[in-house]
Formats: structure tokens, sequence, C-alpha cells
């Protein structure tokens, strides 16, 4: 296991925000991370964008047209990150889909991404039965590839359990990513039966957008993973996003940091 | 390594969200599969309802004048609905029936697997809604009206370059969004374990016709068989029965749009390389980071950045071959085998009759080849006018 990511769940309930990188711009993503960092986020996930993300909803579908209109790529996503690394030893992952990664070469993607100092990575599109192929690569540079279980999971959650590592990604709610009014899944449930069978911090996403949503979640789990209502923020101020999105993550963090164990 | 593979491509690259789902059809589908029941409700609905066995028609005229090798059409123009895609698509909804199921989503390119779609969830009684590119909900207008009539809601697509590829996208979003009571009714032999196999056995029918129609036209296999492909559905039924007969060239034609040395081209074999997208390891259009490429065709049908696993391992193994053939090349074979046959080819099918008219005047009299005419071109005749700076209505 990767121990920034360990330690990530040591201060109280986590916070887990992802944005897009690029958008607005790669100095504004920057920006954002220690802003984040500041306002107490615990673990920070950094998209990278990808033309067709099949799994995400309007805004960060919207989030990476923007993204790749304003010429990201993976290398310049690279360079920003050598830079961070040298202010920040917050622990990150990358979330991205499978032929971003693929296509870079799967050992050279994350090589490089242990060299630069990232601690995971997550890939919304290779499930349980695909990831071999980049779990290997990922233990070779110790990164931890981050499982998901979603809602229809049911028996596969143990068998998923068994063999995951940092942090289980609980999807809370059918559909792709963005905020929702509800959530109705069981999550207390489905976090006990990861428990049942590995003692591993389980952070719930999919659907979380305000502080009573983010404390009801945290209270069954180890931490809540925010996307869709930052990248909206960015997606609105743009340029002047950066206090906008302290003031959105500090004031999440204190919503669950007290919140009970489960 | 995952279940569905042909050589190292296929799979199943899905969200975690999905993955009972498809399992569950797959278990169903290998239960009804073998079951004399569920393949005697499809015989008939096949052959009492689509009208099969479609025709395969010998092409004096396309003969005499190539001056080759005999030239046969393999008529699924004919077929209820225009098109090779309700062979596929009455499996998939009997299947979907037989599940449980009440609700079935599809997506569409040109229209014709939706329009197929929407006929068979009237046909069984299910809710059908149907996700196309604005784009092509507008370069096939007819089409989205014909879905409407038959009681489907069709969902223009906004995102990404508005066409198949984000009809594919946005169908896999929205089955994640509603997964007991639905089932995705997938149109080519692409996306996750198990589709490429389901759609590529109900397609199979073209080419076990084939076979048995060319012993008894010709008492011999046939020396070439052709079609187009897209995601390559009609291909592979007209390749499948064929692949171990290894006397038996196959001939898959990739749509090159402006040609292969443009941006706007959707041949992918011709022009992409090994990624991972749409649930499924193959070869796909991309850039050099693996962002999907956007790509062109005159044929809505053919505008994919993709193409099937199996046709993907068929070409690394040199079993099967893919050639490029352009807007200009299919429009003039369209014009072609209407006037010479008086058959109207879709634009799409009309990729295969050009790379015909290239090869058979090579071979010898004794020849024979076969052409999936895959569906029939009416809903082409605006584009193709307008393609030809005249302006129809229709």
């Amino acid at each position: 296991m990767n121990k920034r990511i360990t330690d990530a769940f040591k201060n109280g309930k986590a916070f887990i925000p992802f944005i897009t990188c690029g958008d607005p711009s790669l100095e504004v993503t920057e920006q954002l991370v220690y802003a984040m960092e500041e306002a107490g986020a615990d673990l920070i996930e950094l998209g990278i964008p990808f033309s067709d993300p099949t799994a995400e909803g309007p805004v960060i579908q919207e989030a990476n047209v923007r993204a790749l209109n304003g010429g990201v790529t993976t290398d310049k996503i690279f360079d920003m990150v050598v830079s961070i690394r040298k202010h920040t030893q917050i622990p990150m992952v990358f979330m991205t889909y499978a032929n971003v990664v693929f296509s870079y070469g799967c050992d050279r993607f994350l090589k490089t991404a242990a060299e630069i100092g990232m601690d995971g990575l997550i890939l919304p599109d290779v499930p349980f039965e695909e990831k071999e192929e980049f779990d290997e690569v990922c233990k070779k540079y110790g990164l931890d590839l981050i499982s998901l279980i979603a809602p229809t999971s049911h028996d596969r959650i143990r068998t998923i359990a068994k063999d995951a590592e940092g942090f289980v990604y609980c999807v809370s709610s059918l559909g792709v990513t963005g905020m929702r009014s509800q959530i109705t899944t069981d999550i207390g449930a489905m976090v006990e039966l990861v428990k049942q069978e590995k003692d591993i911090p389980c952070a719930v996403g999919f659907g979380i957008s305000n502080p009573e949503q983010a404390k009801k979640m945290a209270a069954q789990s180890d931490g809540v993973i925010v996307g869709s209502a930052i990248v909206k923020l960015c997606g609105t101020y743009g340029e002047r996003c950066v206090p906008y999105v302290r003031d959105y993550v500090k004031s999440m963090k204190d919503a669950i940091l007290f919140t009970a164990k489960p | 390594m995952s279940k569905g593979r042909f050589g190292i491509h296929g799979g199943q690259y899905i969200p975690e969200t999905l993955m009972n789902a498809v399992i569950e059809l797959e278990e169903a589908y290998n239960h009804y599969k073998d079951d004399p029941e569920f393949n005697r409700e499809l015989t008939e609905l096949l052959n009492e309802y689509a009208g099969r066995p479609s025709r395969l028609y010998y092409a004096a005229h396309m003969t005499e004048d190539l001056g080759g090798a005999k030239v046969y059409l393999k008529r699924e123009d004919l077929n209820h609905t225009g098109a090779h895609k309700i062979n596929n698509v009455l499996g998939q909804v009997l299947l979907a029936k037989k599940m449980g199921k009440t609700r079935v989503i599809a997506e569409t390119g040109a229209g014709q697997h939706g329009v197929a779609t929407a006929t068979a969830a009237a046909l069984m009684g299910m809710e059908c809604e149907v996700f196309m590119g604005k784009e092509d909900t507008q370069r096939q207008a007819l089409n989205v009206y014909r879905m409407r009539l038959l009681g489907a809601k069709v969902h223009a697509v906004t995102s990404g370059t508005a066409t198949l590829k984000d009809a594919v996208s946005e169908t896999m979003r929205e089955w994640t969004n509603r997964i007991a009571d639905t089932h995705y009714v997938l149109g080519s032999v692409m996306g996750p374990h198990p589709f490429p196999t389901i759609v590529r056995d109900f397609q199979a029918v073209i080419s076990r016709e084939i076979k048995a129609q060319m012993l008894e036209k010709e008492g011999k296999l046939p020396d070439a068989v052709l079609a187009c492909v897209g995601g390559g559905s009609n291909a592979i039924g007209t390749f499948y029965h064929f692949i171990d007969d290894k006397e038996v060239r196959l001939i898959g034609c990739e749509a090159a749009g402006r040609g292969v040395n443009t941006a706007e081209t959707a041949a992918t074999i011709a022009t992409g390389k090994l990624g991972i997208f749409h649930g499924m390891k193959s070869y796909f259009c991309q850039d050099e980071y693996g962002q999907i490429a956007p790509v062109y065709s005159i044929s809505a049908g053919l505008d994919y950045p993709g193409i099937g696993p199996e046709h993907a391992y068929l070409y690394d193994t040199g079993r099967a071959e893919y050639v490029p053939v352009t807007d200009e090349e299919a429009v003039e074979a369209f014009e072609y085998l209407s006037r010479t046959e008086g058959i109207i080819p879709a634009i799409e099918s009309a990729h295969a009759v050009a790379y015909a008219r290239k090869i058979v005047p090579q071979m010898r009299k004794d020849q024979c080849v076969v052409i999936t005419i895959s569906g029939r071109g009416d809903k082409d005749c605006a584009a193709i006018a307008r393609y030809r700076g005249e302006d129809i209505h229709e």
C-alpha cells in the first residue's frame, strides 16, 4: 500500500476533491491543489481529460472538453505535477480512462507517474476482471490502483475488496457522476461488506454536493469524494475560481471532520 | 485475462456498475442460445416477420459489365426494415424479453439499427428509447420520424462530435442509470463481452445462407465475400461461416471518407492503432495521447472510430483483408448499382460494391464473388443528391 494514501485517512474523515487538469488552465489547476490542501483536503484526485468519458455526467464531460480544447496533454500534466511536488506532499491520484494510460504505454505512464510523485490511479472503465494488466505495473512502481464498488456489485464486493489497495471507492448511486438531490443506496452495508474482507478505508463518491450529504455519507464510511460540485465552480468562475473552491472545500471538510467512526 | 477475447482484443472495459448486468446477459444468452423453444421462436420471427432467408441474386449486368468473376448480391436490403440490423435485433429483444426486461435502449448512427430496435420493441411490447447523434438526426430525419412512429422515444445526443460514437457513449451512460428493467440492444459486433459474440451469432445467418445458396447455385463456395465495415456486424455475419474455408477471401470495406491521408476519414484498420474504448480492446482512430479522433464518412452508419474485436483479430491473423473506400468511390458505386441492376444500395453497402468493381475485373470468369448489400438506399437519396449538388426535399 502506498504510504501517503494510507496517511490520507488519519486526519478524521477524509475529504477527497476531484478536479479536471487544465480546466480552466494548468496554472489554475496547480493553484487549486494548494488552495484545497490549505482548506483541508486530505487527498486530491487529478483528472486527466479524455475525449469520451463514458462514466461522467454533463458537468465533468464539459470540463474535459474545455481542457482538451485548451491544449492539455498527458505530458503537460506530468510537468505540472513536477511543479506541484516542489511545494506539497499531499497524497494525489490520477483519475482517467484506460485508453489514456494504455496509449501512452502502461509501463511508461506509471513509471513517470511514480517518478513525479503520484500515489495512485483510478480507472473507472477498468473493472476487477480487466485490472491485472494495469495493477501489475502499478505494483511495480509503488502506486495503488484504486478499486471501485457500485450499488449493483452485490456478491462482487468481497472479491473486489480482497484485492483492493489504498482505499475502496464506493460509488453511491446508479448512473454517471453528477450532483444528486438524494442518495438512497445503503452505503453502510456496502462498507461493512468491504471491512469484513479487508481492513481498508472506504470513501464514497458520485452525487455528493452539499455539507449535509457529506456528513451523512462520512458517518457510514471513511471519507467522501466530490467532483462535479467543484468542477462546476471551475466552470462558472473560470480563472477566478480558486477562492470559491477553497471556501467550498473548507465547508465540506468542516462538515465531516468530527463525524463519528462507522 | 478476462472472458470474451479474440486474440488480444475484446474484453470488458466498463464501469463496475454494469458488470453484473453483462454477467447476467452472458448467463442468459448461454442458456437460451441452445434452447430449442428460443430458437424455434427466433427462426419463426426471422422467416415470417423479417422475410428470411434473404435472396442471393446473380447480378448478370454487373458481371457482364465488369468482365471478370460472377457477381452475386446477398440481399439483406430486402429484409423487413430494410437492412441486416433486424437479424440481431429480433434475437436480442427476444432474449431481453425472456430475461424479464420491459425496456430496451439502443444507439443508432444512420438510424437503421434504431428503426430495427423500435420495430422489434413495437412487435414484442417493450418500451424503447433510442440515442442518436444530433448531427445524424439531421442527416437522417426520415429515420427519426420512423422510430417515433413505431413508438420509440428518440434522444438527440449533443456531446462530443454528436455522431455514432457519442450515441454509444450516451446509451452506455443511460444503461448505468437504469439497469434492472432495461436491456441495451447494441447494434454492432462491438462493446464489452458478450456483445461482440451475441451480435455475431445473430448475424451469422447471413453467411450460413450464402454458403447453402452458393452450393445450390454454383456447386462450390465463393472465391471472395465482401461487406462494408463500421463496427462490423454485417461483415462478420458475411464472413463467419467461411472463416475455416481458407480458400474464400474475406474482404471488409472501410469508410475512408475524403481519403486515408486526410483527417476526414473513418478507416480504422488503415489509420487507427490499438486501444481501449467502448468496453473493448481493439483498433481505434486516436491521437498520440489516446484521445479518440473525430472521424468522418459520408455514411452515418460507418462513421465510427473503432472496429469490432473479432475483426481486429481476423486482421492480425491475416485471415481477412480490410480496404479503404472513399466517399467519392462509394457514391459512384451507389449510382452504378442503381443504374446497372435497378438496386439502390445503402451508402454503407455501396462501399463494398465500390471495391468489388476494382477486383472483379482482375478475376477469372469461372470465379464468383458475393457482395452483401447490407441495406437499402432510400434513406440516402437526399444526401447523395446533395453531394452531387442537387437540393431535393424528402
